[in-house]
């Protein structure tokens, strides 16, 4: 088990490092680098799952180095959930770009293995400062696979997605170095034991560097007025590229639900930081992602803009602390990012059969296959709207029962179960203009080749809700129990700082 | 110090900040150097300032700097390196496919403004 817990971190650097220094054999030898590293990474985080279903921490300290003066990282039912999630989604958006998107431009290999890298570790750190360490080589890792494929919109939307960023990483710094240079430590547990005991001449300072860490989360995971960028960056990506981009603002979502839960509820002064506001701008970005899935004129921009209702879903019952929401934050986590996901391919799928008309909603050339298409369509719509009898319909029941005793519950639910209704009528008619209003009288476009590999990427993530739904019991099962992990911080602190941490701290100079 | 710390620090986001709200690209990649370079200092100055202490633990010597900050800003400064290195390949790239260096991408209307 000791060194195990690396392993999601070095597969994919290595296989980065691999493709980068043998990218002159061309093609083929980068996809099978980029494809067995994948599925060695997808077997490495099953394993990780297994051992962390018995409940124990892992921790692995890198160069033994013990916490909190080394970095460690932390393996936990949530963090190796994710990392499965992250490994379940990579591997099918890979296939889907191996069946000819990753051809359209340089090193699209070695910049996926270095966004999966990216990802893996921010799930995994147990330290704030590595976390933004990670959240750099996966943002890194995006901008260059955002613009992967060159295009006006591809440069324009690059343009905006990575001037954000960049200010949102120095604002990332500015609250690390307050955090840093009030509390003296960067370490997640330690940052946990040392925060109730700030003198209260300082707590409005450690608490506005928390409030902008809070932003700088808000901003990663689309959060209104933070989101702007999303549907824009989104819908210019190439569709695997969008696929994995799925999970990047769930690395918002996963980082703020971590430091609520670990950090912030340990003190008073912090634990009430979301309470003024977080529900109703939540209920916000819901609403505004709902009218754009109404107002957006391609497909992928539509599925952009469910990425960020699932924002506006999973952040409004952040705000009400406590296990059953966040088993619901969690299952609704594993569901949206693996179905949204699946969308951004199906939108391409479907692109790709309709010649110049591409995915816009507007009636176009009769699709090849429509039975198929329209089958998956039917499946990936009915679980991302929330419909029952999917797995949307499951995440967004608990998400509602969650919040039942908050003073939030009405508005909460009036905005879920109201976008449900606008989002499954939205998707209606997106489907009959697809589908059944071909323009029968025009020669049609040639259709493009069929691709093996493209159909397995494509039909593994949509068969992605049906399998959540029929394994509902144990899945949502797991998420309770790793909701219950979450919220304990004493068993947390313990296993990362030992029973009885005995920090000794030199008193600074005032 | 405190103070001229402060205001540099100060001076720098502000000026950062109105130049990455301007409408041509080179504008915004100076504005966020600067910002880098106030975050940078801020990192630093996380570790107290101090005048003639050494981050090592020497004999004799009872007043350390905080060797940690040092390492935190190295980092930084290499990450925000890199990333404006890239903003600068991307605006150079955008005004490439779309013929002007405004942000939007687009050349605004002439006119009353």
């Amino acid at each position: 088990m000791s060194h195990a817990l690396i392993v999601p971190i070095l597969l994919p650097l290595l296989a980065a490092a691999i493709c980068l220094t043998g990218h002159r054999n061309g093609l083929t030898f980068q996809r099978w680098v980029s494809f067995l590293a994948t599925l060695a990474l997808l077997s490495a985080s099953v394993l990780l799952v297994a051992s962390a279903m018995r409940g124990e921490y892992s921790v692995y300290a890198i160069g033994d180095w013990p916490a909190p003066f080394g970095i460690v990282l932390v393996l936990d039912r949530l963090s190796a959930a994710m990392v499965l999630l992250t490994a379940l989604l990579a591997l099918p958006a890979l296939l889907y770009a191996m069946g000819g998107a990753d051809a359209k431009g340089q090193l699209f290999h070695p910049l996926f293995q270095l966004q999966l890298v990216g990802i893996n570790g921010a799930f995994l750190t147990g330290d704030i400062f590595n976390l933004f360490v990670f959240f750099e080589v996966l943002l890194l890792a995006s901008y260059g696979l955002l613009a992967h494929g060159g295009g006006f919109l591809r440069a324009r939307a690059s343009l905006v997605y990575v001037v954000l960023n960049v200010v949102g990483s120095m604002l990332f710094l500015a609250a690390l170095a307050l955090i840093y240079g009030m509390l003296g430590t960067l370490n997640f547990a330690d940052l946990a034991l040392v925060l109730p005991q700030v003198p209260e001449s300082d707590q409005a300072l450690v608490r506005t560097a928390f409030a902008l860490l809070v932003i700088v989360f808000a901003l990663k995971a689309a959060l209104i007025p933070l989101s702007f960028w999303l549907p824009l960056a989104y819908g210019a990506a190439m569709a695997p590229v969008a696929a994995l981009f799925a999970i990047l603002t769930k690395v918002g979502v996963y980082a703020l639900l971590r430091t609520s839960t670990i950090v912030l509820a340990n003190a008073e002064f912090t634990a009430n930081l979301f309470e003024p506001w977080l529900v109703q701008v939540a209920i916000v970005t819901i609403a505004l992602g709902t009218a754009g899935v109404l107002a957006a004129l391609r497909l992928s921009v539509v599925v952009a803009y469910l990425v960020m209702i699932s924002t506006g879903l999973m952040l409004a019952v952040i705000a009400v602390p406590g296990v059953a929401s966040a088993a619901a934050i969690i299952y609704y986590m594993l569901h949206s990012t693996l179905v949204t996901g699946g969308f951004f391919l199906l939108a391409d799928a479907i692109a790709n059969e309709r010649g110049e008309h591409a995915d816009k909603l507007e009636r176009g050339p009769q699709i090849r296959d429509p039975t198929i298409l329209g089958s998956a369509y039917l499946i990936v719509a009915v679980a991302v709207s929330g419909v029952p009898p999917l797995s949307g319909f499951l995440g967004k029941v608990m998400l509602l029962q969650s919040v039942s005793g908050s003073p939030w519950r009405l508005p909460v639910w009036i905005a879920v179960l109201a976008s449900s209704l606008v989002v499954a009528l939205a998707l209606a008619r997106t489907a009959s203009v697809l589908f059944w209003e071909p323009i029968t009288d025009e020669p049609r476009p040639a259709y493009p080749p069929t691709s093996v590999l493209r159909n397995l990427g494509l039909m593994a993530l949509v068969a992605a809700s049906p399998l959540l739904t029929l394994t509902s019991g144990s899945v949502s099962g797991y998420a309770r129990a790793a909701a219950e992990q979450l919220v304990d911080r004493q068993a947390y602190i313990e296993a990362v700082l030992g029973a009885a941490p005995r920090i000794i701290r030199e008193q600074r100079p005032r | 110090m405190e103070l001229i710390f402060s205001l540099g620090i100060g001076v720098l986001v502000a000026c950062g900040i109105y130049l990455v709200l301007r409408e041509r690209t080179f504008s915004v990649i100076l504005g966020i150097t600067l910002l880098s370079y106030a975050v940078n200092v801020l990192i630093f100055v996380g570790g107290r300032l101090m005048i003639g202490a050494a981050p090592l633990m020497l004999p004799g010597r009872t007043v350390h700097a905080d060797p940690l900050p040092q390492a935190l800003v190295l980092t930084a400064i290499v990450i925000g390196f890199g990333m404006t290195a890239y903003v600068v390949a991307l605006a150079l790239r955008a005004k490439e496919e779309s013929g002007t260096d405004h942000v939007d991408t687009v050349e605004p209307e002439e006119g009353p403004r």
